[in-house]
């Protein structure tokens, strides 16, 4: 991903500078710069991170410590496309087990892992509010309740064939 | 929102039709309490009506929303910075409720945030939204986009001198940000710690200004409060509460789902008429009654009125009002190491208890599900649970919560545990379902 070794655009760096103003301190911005960030480049690089904590006045390892304690900033790089499979209790009991299985085998990772064509990207997830449609998951924004594994090796291929 | 309304909080909500916009809203008996309040209350007659709906704290605690209220110093918004925040960060494990009231209806939340803002007289309004709900948010800001177009909210609404916005703040995923305190610290651009009280948001939150937390379907109820009265409200409810609630059940249900019922409804009516009873070939062992962090009870309690001294009573605890059952095919240790993985993975890490007790029991549940498990680990267990569940040893309530399913469940599956070690295996296998 070198691309995320660029500066920020500056359509971007005043758009985080407007969402600093609104705020009574500039460092209450700080969790919807890292959003805006990885929302144009997937997620937050290090470089990134620097120019975003200058922007806000606060110091890199300050910010970083904001990006690495919510599960939804990512540090690292993913695929075009992250699902989400809650790993939270009412699923447990509804079968995610074997549908995470059956992922990491179609898949050839592991929950963590991005496929090595960098399409899919596989990270548990706690409870997503969607346990009366156990097992459930989040792709990309789009929630998918009662999951089988047909519903799957759907999703997967459809996955597979979009951008 | 008509006068006799049995189910208040979603007689709007028509998954078929969408959220109402400004229009549907007020056809269907929307702002008549903010035109009512903003022209006509003041503020303390606001806090004494909700007071006196005996309404109190969905989102799990149950603190008096009118008596949360009274700790908020008086001065004027106009005099002095406050800030109320509507607690949209439901992560509690099996729970959806709110979601539910997001999407459904968000106007009504806008509202219910414009009459609770008015009472403590605060101009600052905030949503704190989960960010996993991508759907609610783009409703909200639909929703509170078209309220401020029209008048709803910013300056001088309605010509009453009252001013009023709602800024959104979609958060990015830790359940600790549901608690309080931690809620401000995360709004404030830190890590999301929890916070020493004193001092009380209502005196020293967000900044430093006087702050309160409401959960969102606490705030939806507020509206039906003014408009209906207190008496209409305390009256809906079955027992000691006021109001409805949004209950649920999630598991080897034949109908998992929620539903908005007078509060203090029999556990077993939810369960069985509501949710459809079990699924052919599963037998309901033991449930938590609302959500992870409240203790198993079993079927001996199932008569239980849904309100929140009915369930204290029991050895449990209402918390969100959302059940998650435990099937007679399940594992009960799976299910509690399911639990304490989610509870140690989000321990902010603050404190040295949770910090290193929670991975602990994990790893404890861990060899016992696997196998492994000694005589000892039991011990283990047990002075664990009584260590971090007592209130007070621990920064806040994080751990607490943690230990309810793990204390109640020692006892509820000793033999479960037993058979696991002397067996060294799960009796159920890999653990759920099939």
């Amino acid at each position: 991903m070198p691309i995320a070794d660029l500066s920020l655009p500056a359509p971007l760096r005043t758009e985080i500078l407007a969402l600093a103003a609104q705020e009574l301190h500039p460092r209450g911005a700080s969790v919807a710069a890292l959003r805006l960030v990885q929302a144009r480049f997937g997620w937050i690089s290090t470089a990134h991170l620097r120019e975003v904590a200058n922007l806000l006045g606060m110091s890199a390892d300050d910010l970083d410590g904001v990006a690495t304690y919510f599960n939804l900033l990512f540090r690292r790089p993913v695929g075009r496309h992250v699902i989400m499979l809650c790993d939270s209790v009412s699923c447990w009991i509804m079968g995610r087990e074997p549908l995470c299985a059956h992922l990491c085998r179609k898949l050839g990772i592991r929950p963590g892992e991005t496929t090595a064509d960098n399409t899919i990207t596989l990270l548990p997830t706690v409870c997503i509010g969607h346990c009366d449609h156990a097992p459930a998951m989040l792709v990309d924004a789009t929630l998918h309740g009662d999951v089988t594994t047909e519903s799957l090796d759907h999703l997967i291929d459809t996955l597979r064939n979009t951008p | 929102m008509t006068a006799a309304s049995e189910r208040p909080l979603t007689a709007m909500i028509d998954p078929a039709m969408g959220p109402p916009d400004c229009a549907t809203y007020e056809r269907a008996g929307g702002w008549q309490a903010a035109r009512l309040a903003l022209g006509s209350l003041t503020p303390a007659e606001i806090i004494d009506r909700v007071t006196r709906s005996k309404l109190r704290g969905r989102g799990g605690a149950g603190f008096g929303t009118g008596q949360k209220w009274n700790f908020v110093p008086k001065e004027p918004a106009s005099e002095r910075r406050k800030y109320l925040i509507a607690n949209a960060d439901e992560m509690e494990p099996g729970t959806f409720k709110d979601r539910w009231l997001l999407e459904g209806n968000p106007l009504q939340l806008v509202e219910g945030m414009i009459l609770a803002a008015y009472a403590v007289q605060a101009a600052h309004g905030i949503v704190f939204l989960r960010g996993e709900y991508q759907e609610a948010c783009v409703r909200l800001h639909r929703a509170i986009g078209e309220a401020r177009q029209q008048g709803w909210l910013g300056e001088n609404i309605l010509g009453s001198g009252f001013s009023f916005d709602i800024h959104v703040h979609s958060s990015a995923g830790r359940y600790i940000c549901g608690e309080e305190t931690a809620l401000l610290t995360a709004l404030e651009g830190r890590r999301a710690t929890p916070r020493s009280k004193p001092p009380f948001p209502q005196t020293g939150g967000l900044w430093g200004a006087p702050s309160v937390v409401n959960n969102v379907e606490t705030l939806c109820n507020l509206p039906h409060i003014i408009v209906n009265g207190p008496e209409w409200f305390a009256g809906l409810g079955l027992g000691e509460d006021g109001g409805t609630k949004i209950y649920g059940v999630s598991g080897r249900v034949a109908k998992p789902g929620a539903w908005e019922l007078p509060i203090g409804t029999p556990l077993r009516q939810i369960i069985e008429d509501h949710a459809g009873g079990m699924r052919s070939g599963y037998q309901l062992r033991a449930l938590l009654p609302g959500g992870a962090s409240t203790a198993f009870i079993d079927t001996t309690a199932l008569d239980v009125a849904m309100d929140y001294g009915s369930v204290e009573k029991a050895g449990s605890r209402l918390g969100t009002g959302m059940a998650i059952i435990l099937d007679d095919r399940t594992c009960p240790i799976g299910m509690i190491r399911n639990l304490e993985h989610f509870f140690a993975q989000e321990s902010c890490g603050w404190c040295t208890p949770c910090r290193d007790g929670l991975p602990w029991v994990e790893r404890l549940l861990d060899a016992i599900e696997d196998g492994t498990g000694q005589d000892e680990d039991m011990e283990q267990l047990d002075r664990h649970a009584r260590m971090l569940g007592a209130p007070g040893r621990t920064f806040c309530a994080h751990a607490p919560g943690a230990m309810a399913p793990l204390a109640s469940g020692l006892k509820l599956f000793a033999a479960d545990f037993t058979a696991h070690i002397q067996q060294g295996r799960c009796p159920h296998h890999a653990g759920a379902g099939p």
